[in-house]
C-alpha cells in the first residue's frame, strides 16, 4: 500500500493552474467570439434594490425565487418522506393489494421522465383537483389572516394553487424513490431479527416498531439524505408549470436583461450553497447519531 | 398416562417441490427433554420451527399446551409466548443493550412494568452467569455470552417449553461448554426442552428421549440408553457410527 498523500505537490498545482487558465480562456472567448460584455452590476437590482418611494432595501425577483425554492425544499422533504415511508411499508406489506398499489406507484413514477410526469400531473390532474379540493377558494378567501398565512408560508396567494400542485407533484415524484429506499432499508435487516422478535411473542407490529425500524433507520439515513438533495435540485423542474422559484426567476431575469451568463452562474451558485449546506447538515446529523449509538 | 404438552399429528411441510416434513407424528410430555438429531436437511429445524409457527405446516395437526396452531393470529401469539426459542445465530437485537433485549418482550407482550421486567431479567442473567454484561451491546460480547443472553431472553417470557435450534453450531469450541452447562442446568430444573443438536455427549446426559430424523421423517424414537447402544434402524446406526467415530 502506498502512503496516503497528505500534502499537495507541484503536479497538483500544475493541474489547478491549467484548469484556471482554461476557464480564463473560455471567459475571454465569450467576450471576443460572442461579442459579450460582462456586466454584473445590471443584475444586482434583481436581487435587492432600494425602493424609490420608501427608501428601504427591498428584495427582488431572485431572492423571491430563492425563498420559493426553499419552501418547496422544506415542504417537499416532509411530504415526500411521509409518502415514502407509508408507501415503503405498503411495498413490504403482507396484503397483496397494498403491495400492488405501492409497486404500481413506484414503477409508474420511476419509468416516466420527471418533466413528462409533471406535465401530465399538472394539465390533467391538478387543473381539476385543485378546485374540487377547495384550494382555489382558500386562496381567494377574504380573511386577512388566511391571506397573510398563505403569503408567509407559500408566497403570493394568486399563485397558491399553482404552488400546491407543484409541491404535490414534486413530493409524489421524489416519494417514489424514497419508497424504494425505505423498502430496501427494511428488507436489509436479516430475517433472523423478525424470527427472534416473533419467537419471543411480539406481534408483527411490535417487531416492526421495536426491532426492525430502529435498525433500518440507520441504514436508510444516508441514501435518504442524498434523495433530499436530489429533491432540492429537481425542484427546478416545476418552473415549467409556472411555479416562481429560483430557476423560473432566472429565466425571466435572463430574458429581460440579456445577462445570460451572469444570471445562470449566480443561480448555480445559489443552488450550490443550499445543497452544500444541506450536505454539511446531514453529515453532522449522521456523525451525531453515530456518536449517540455508542 | 400424562397428557402430552406438544402433539404433532401427520405434519407435512413443503418448500416448493421439496418435502421437508413427511407425515411427522410425535408427542412431548411436560418436563420431557427431547434431543433431535439427524443429517442436515433431514427436517429437524423445520419440525421445531413449526412448533412455534416460524414455519407454517401444510397439513396435519400441531397442538401446543392445548392450543391448536391454525391461521388464527391470537392462537399463534399465545403459543409463542409459552414457547421460547434459541437460534443457531443467536439473533439478539443489536441496537439494544443486553438488558433491553431481555425486557422488550415481557414489557410489550406480557405488559409488565419496566421495574418488574428488569428484575426478572437480572435474575435470568444471573442464572446464565453474566449479570455484569447487562448494559453492554450484543456486539461487545463473545459468541458464548451472546447465546447465553439469547437463552435468558427466551426465559424472561417464562415459557413452558424451550426449543433449541443447533444452539452451539455457530460457536467456537471453547465456548460450547458454557452454553451447554446453562442448558443442562435448565434441564435439571425440569424445563420441557426440544433440542436439535449434534452434541451427543450433551444428549446422553440430558435426554429422556432421542429422536432421529432423515429425509423429513422420524426414523427412530428411543430413550438414549437403547438409542446409542442398539439402534433399531440401519440408517440410525450409520449416522451414529459416522458422528461418534471420532
Amino acid at each position: 500500500m502506498q502512503r496516503k498523500k497528505t500534502k499537495l505537490n507541484w503536479i497538483d498545482a500544475l493541474v489547478v493552474l491549467s484548469i484556471a487558465i482554461f476557464v480564463i480562456v473560455i471567459v475571454r472567448r465569450v467576450e471576443s467570439v460572442l461579442n459579450y460584455t460582462w456586466d454584473w452590476s445590471k443584475i444586482v437590482p434583481f436581487f435587492i434594490y432600494v425602493d424609490r418611494e420608501t427608501g428601504e432595501w427591498t428584495k427582488n425577483l431572485m431572492i423571491e425565487g430563492l425563498l420559493m425554492t426553499m419552501r418547496l425544499a422544506v415542504y417537499g422533504i416532509v411530504a415526500s418522506a411521509i409518502i415514502g415511508v407509508v408507501m415503503g411499508l405498503c411495498r413490504i406489506s403482507s396484503n397483496l393489494f397494498l403491495r400492488m398499489v405501492a409497486r404500481s406507484y413506484v414503477e409508474l413514477v420511476r419509468n416516466t421522465p420527471p418533466l413528462v410526469f409533471i406535465f401530465i400531473f399538472y394539465f390533467f390532474l391538478s387543473t381539476q383537483l385543485m378546485p374540487v379540493l377547495g384550494i382555489e377558494e382558500l386562496a381567494r378567501s377574504d380573511s386577512p389572516t388566511v391571506q397573510w398565512l398563505i403569503r408567509i408560508l407559500c408566497g403570493d396567494p394568486v399563485l397558491f394553487s399553482n404552488f400546491i400542485s407543484g409541491l404535490v407533484c414534486l413530493s409524489i415524484f421524489e416519494g417514489a424513490y424514497i419508497t424504494e429506499i425505505v423498502r430496501a432499508g427494511v428488507q436489509s435487516i436479516p430475517r433472523g431479527q423478525w424470527e427472534a422478535g416473533k419467537a419471543v411473542g411480539l406481534s408483527g407490529f411490535d417487531v416492526m416498531r421495536s426491532v426492525i425500524l430502529p435498525q433500518a433507520v440507520n441504514r436508510i439515513a444516508p441514501p435518504l439524505a442524498n434523495q433530499f438533495i436530489t429533491l432540492i435540485k429537481d425542484s427546478s423542474i416545476v418552473s415549467l408549470i409556472s411555479i416562481q422559484e429560483l430557476t423560473f426567476m432566472a429565466v425571466e431575469v435572463g430574458v429581460s436583461t440579456s445577462r445570460i451568463f451572469e444570471i445562470w452562474i449566480l443561480t448555480a451558485a445559489m443552488y450550490f450553497v443550499i445543497c452544500y449546506a444541506c450536505v454539511l447538515f446531514f453529515n453532522w446529523l449522521e456523525r451525531r447519531a453515530a456518536r449517540a449509538r455508542r | 398416562m400424562q397428557k402430552p404438552i406438544i402433539k404433532l399429528r401427520g405434519v407435512c411441510k413443503l418448500f416448493g417441490q421439496f418435502q421437508a416434513l413427511y407425515d411427522v407424528s410425535f408427542d412431548v410430555k411436560l418436563g420431557e427433554r427431547v434431543v433431535v438429531c439427524g443429517p442436515s436437511g433431514s427436517g429437524k429445524s423445520t419440525m421445531i420451527r413449526c412448533i412455534n409457527r416460524l414455519e407454517e405446516h401444510d397439513s396435519g395437526e400441531i397442538t401446543v399446551d392445548g392450543i391448536e396452531l391454525t391461521e388464527d393470529m391470537e392462537n399463534i401469539l399465545s403459543v409463542r409466548r409459552e414457547v421460547g426459542m434459541v437460534f443457531q445465530q443467536f439473533n439478539l437485537f443489536p441496537h439494544l443493550t443486553v438488558l433491553e433485549n431481555l425486557v422488550l418482550a415481557p414489557m410489550r407482550a406480557r405488559k409488565l412494568s419496566r421495574t418488574e421486567a428488569e428484575k426478572t431479567a437480572m435474575e435470568y442473567l444471573e442464572r446464565v452467569r453474566i449479570p455484569d454484561q447487562a448494559s453492554k451491546y450484543p456486539a461487545q460480547l463473545s459468541g458464548g455470552q451472546q447465546q447465553r443472553v439469547a437463552i435468558a431472553r427466551s426465559l424472561c417470557m417464562k415459557p413452558k417449553i424451550m426449543l433449541f435450534d443447533e444452539p452451539t453450531s455457530a460457536l467456537d469450541p471453547e465456548m460450547i461448554k458454557e452454553v451447554l452447562d446453562v442448558m443442562i442446568e435448565l434441564a435439571r430444573d425440569g424445563m420441557t426442552m426440544i433440542v436439535v443438536t449434534h452434541e451427543m455427549g450433551f444428549a446422553k446426559t440430558v435426554a429422556d428421549t432421542m429422536v432421529f430424523m432423515d429425509h423429513g421423517r422420524i426414523v427412530e424414537v428411543a430413550p438414549p440408553s437403547t438409542f446409542f447402544t442398539s439402534p433399531k434402524s440401519d440408517r440410525t446406526q450409520l449416522f451414529l457410527s459416522q458422528i461418534l467415530s471420532h
